[in-house]
């Protein structure tokens, strides 16, 4: 119990510290990295409160994914960063001063929350010891969110083709194969013969 | 002090969910840190969700979670490209400038 009580302060800790550097970084290649460092500690969270499939998922899908193409997209672009941080300490008061309010609310209404004991018993899909998380989650996931899933991979395949319409450019002067243009060509349209007679030229 | 309850996590979720408020409103300018604050904000939701599907022993908030993780991945996708489309027309990603956009 110790160690588990040890392992939840040391990941929260910090993916707490790692959050504040993400958003006062001065370098958002730095605020990528320290993202990353956040979602492996959120991870760590995740584990040891027994989602483990959770957890995997985190690491991969925003790991791997979301957080790299946040770095792709941070050095692709040429961007002065020195210039968007001005107002940095204008908004700094207001900002602290909302950040605050909600905290406090948000720690009075949940740092004391107990579950009634009876809410227990109502579960919709009760977790069985005997299968492990990622076997549960899929025995649930393929049954009775078997739309849910689909759409979800809907809401994925519209934003892959969103993301490709909007970024796609076609550059004039570049030239391109055509293959229909290639296999439409016609020889007469592209070879002349000429009759030359001897010693003339053309 | 070791015995760690659903009371923690929230906290933790908390906590996270107010430093991304507070990132949005420090980087007003910078529209990639406030798309990152968003993704923290997301993650704090995703922990309040899975700690409370742990404290019920109820599954069904961890098939939620994954599909906050779902929406939260396209919508970085299509924020980003749309980012990099305006940067390409405006050569700066100020989002002060953006409602010269409205037509």
């Amino acid at each position: 119990m110790i160690i588990q009580g040890l392992a939840f302060y040391l990941f929260s800790l910090v993916a707490v510290v790692s959050a504040v550097m993400v958003i006062s970084a001065r370098n958002p290649v730095h605020s990528v990295l320290f993202l990353i460092l956040t979602f492996f500690n959120a991870a760590g969270l995740f584990v040891l409160s027994g989602a483990e499939f959770l957890a995997m998922i985190l690491v991969i899908v925003y790991v791997g994914a979301v957080a790299v193409m946040f770095l792709f997209v941070v050095m692709m672009l040429d961007i002065n960063f020195a210039e968007l941080r001005q107002g940095f300490l204008r908004y700094l008061p207001i900002g602290g001063l909302v950040g605050f309010i909600l905290l406090a609310e948000l720690l009075v209404i949940l740092g004391g929350w107990t579950l009634a004991p009876e809410a227990a018993a109502t579960a919709a899909a009760p977790v069985q010891a005997s299968v492990s998380n990622t076997h549960a989650l899929g025995q649930i996931l393929y049954t009775r969110y078997l739309y849910l899933f689909q759409v979800a991979g809907m809401i994925l395949l519209i934003a892959m083709v969103g993301a490709i319409v909007l970024t796609l450019r076609r550059r004039q002067g570049v030239r391109r194969q055509s293959i229909s243009e290639q296999v439409a060509r016609d020889p007469k349209a592209c070879i002349e013969i000429r009759k030359i007679p001897t010693g003339r030229g053309i | 002090m070791f015995e760690i309850g659903l009371s923690h996590y929230l906290t933790v979720a908390a906590i996270l969910f107010a430093i991304g408020i507070f990132g949005i409103f420090l980087n007003r300018k910078n529209i990639i840190v406030i798309l990152m604050s968003v993704e923290l904000m997301l993650l704090a939701v995703n922990i309040n969700f899975v700690s409370f599907a742990t404290a019920l022993n109820d599954l069904v908030g961890q098939v939620f979670a994954m599909f906050v993780l779902t929406v939260a991945a396209a919508e970085a996708a299509i924020g980003l490209a749309i980012l990099v489309i305006y940067f390409r027309n405006r050569g700066t990603i100020a989002v002060e400038d953006i409602n010269l956009m409205k037509g």
